[in-house]
């Protein structure tokens, strides 16, 4: 399966089952095109009709030399067949502790309930805590590196508790021969010099969040006390940023249906000087104020297109800066086996929430029919895991046709299961961004190396 | 080759050897809503993110 797609009046070619990309011209793109939709023979009689067939020739031979090097046109029985078997879920690697459920903000679109998770507002105790690391190493197998994410709600609520689970983290793991990579999600706007300093300095990576501009973030994120949080969180978030030399952070917007033209918060957030942006699109019902709907998706589309040109602007004029969506590794991404299982939710990775609940990930805590144990009793349902295990993007009937399948991995399960009732269909509008998203990653990828090879 | 210029050759990395698990959970990395594995590297490959010129860092 070949992938032929123009950004920005370019064109371009994914190979789906290699990996390979190409720069086209407007005659090659049409030409790949035409293979691709009718066959070789139907494709060579509708290109002589328009170029001749000198033209036509030429350009076939050429298409036939980087078919025969493996490089379009590829086809890896392997990821065709029916039944595969990427074996039962082993071991735990990353879990999702939720140490704090309950926020100081009150986002009008949060999906955890602005942090309760639709039940009570609780901490999660140290012991709690320990409870889950421990569990994490003791079914962490051969694996070296581990993850703890610290979540909420907003962890810094319970930031005691963070640094007393960081050190007992570090220490447990150390006792094995093993590493754990802390992260946390935070709003940033409790943060001070003690937790700047200290985050810095323990974790991996950090996720602050903040909306874009100004208006766009007070209207939704308002504190509990139902003032503007903007101002407070930028503020700490741009002293975190700065002080770990703009590396291993994202700051993290949403976009609703009220800020479709997005790349403005984009923008806004490369000049406050971040140079690691990620802006995501709201995920809620339908029935919500803000959700986005398939009628805004036209708009969506139109936006990462000028998002894309914006973007490559700016680094090219000075502002470099990256957004999440927009950065593909072309030259040493993921393997196969990665590609194919995904995030690992319910299988390699988990969520804990303040009581020692288990839940396959972050996004589906409280839902019902989701509880997996507890670390409190170490049980763990094995069924489920391996039920996630097998939900891999080639058990999923509408990805077996979709050329983005071995780059987002078959979308989000929770994604599914909420929009859809079930984890192998895949949420459609998730899924139509996320190929835009790519087409203009390569783009860009494609785009950069005209003029600089420097990787 | 007039028509069609090969940018980025097989980056899919299959057969023996792989499939360590070291790397991070993609969820994990970034965002918690987004299950792209695109822009993330191997493990043992270590970070390659594109840098232009002159980028500091």
């Amino acid at each position: 399966m070949v992938h032929a797609f123009s950004v920005d009046g370019r064109y371009f070619a994914l190979d789906a089952d290699s990996g390979a990309v190409h720069m086209l011209d407007e005659m090659g793109f049409d030409a790949v095109s035409a293979i691709e939709e009718k066959g070789w023979d139907a494709a060579r009689e509708a290109l002589m009709s328009k170029y001749g067939e000198k033209d036509t020739e030429e350009l076939l031979e050429e298409l036939k030399q980087v078919k025969e090097q493996g490089l379009l046109f590829s086809y890896d029985e392997d990821l065709h067949k029916d039944g595969f078997d990427l074996g039962k879920p082993t071991v735990l690697k990353a879990m999702c502790l939720h140490v704090a459920h309950d926020c100081n903000l009150r986002c009008r679109y949060c999906f955890a309930g602005t942090g309760a998770f639709h039940g009570q507002r609780l901490l999660m105790p140290l012991e709690v805590g320990q409870k889950a690391i421990d569990m994490l190493i003791a079914r962490s197998g051969s694996r070296k590196y581990l993850e703890l994410d610290f979540f909420g709600g907003e962890p810094m609520m319970n930031f005691g508790v963070v640094k007393a689970l960081v050190a007992y983290g570090k220490e447990r793991a150390a006792e094995k021969g093993k590493t754990i990579r802390f992260t946390l999600t935070t709003n940033a706007y409790a943060l001070d010099e003690e937790s700047i300093d200290f985050l810095n300095r323990e974790m991996e990576n950090v996720v602050l969040s903040i909306d874009g501009r100004k208006e766009v973030h007070d209207a939704l994120r308002p504190t509990a006390e139902g003032t503007g949080s903007y101002d407070i969180s930028l503020a700490n978030a741009k002293k975190l940023a700065q002080r770990r030399g703009q590396q291993k952070y994202y700051v993290r917007g949403t976009f609703t249906r009220n800020n479709l033209d997005f790349a403005q918060d984009v923008m806004r957030l490369a000049e406050e000087g971040f140079e690691q942006i990620s802006v995501e699109p709201v995920v809620l019902p339908a029935s919500s104020p803000y959700s986005i709907l398939e009628e805004h998706l036209p708009c969506i589309l139109e936006e990462y297109d000028r998002l894309y040109r914006l973007y490559l602007d700016s680094r090219k004029n000075g502002r470099w800066f990256s957004f999440f969506h927009f950065v593909v590794d072309l030259d040493g991404g993921p393997c196969i086996k990665k590609r194919l299982s995904g995030c690992g939710a319910g299988s390699e990775y988990v969520a804990v929430t303040p009581d020692g609940e288990i839940f396959p990930c972050h996004q589906f805590v409280g839902r019902e029919g989701f509880s997996m144990g507890s670390v409190l009793t170490g049980e763990l349902d094995e069924e489920m895991r391996a039920r996630f295990a097998a939900n891999h993007v080639l058990a999923k009937e509408a990805c077996s046709s979709c050329w983005a399948r071995l780059y987002c991995t078959g979308g989000c399960a929770a994604n599914a299961q909420a929009f859809n009732g079930r984890l192998d269909k895949p949420y459609s509008l998730e899924c139509a961004m996320e190929r835009k998203r790519l087409e203009c990653a390569i783009a860009a990828y494609c785009e950069e190396r005209e003029t600089d090879d420097n990787i | 080759m007039k028509h069609i210029t090969t940018v980025a050759s097989s980056c899919i990395r299959k057969g023996e050897g792989i499939g360590c698990g070291e790397c991070q959970a993609s969820c994990q990395s970034a965002c918690k809503t987004s299950c792209t594995v695109a822009n993330q590297s191997c493990q043992n490959k270590g970070e390659k993110v594109y840098r232009p010129q002159g980028r500091k860092g």
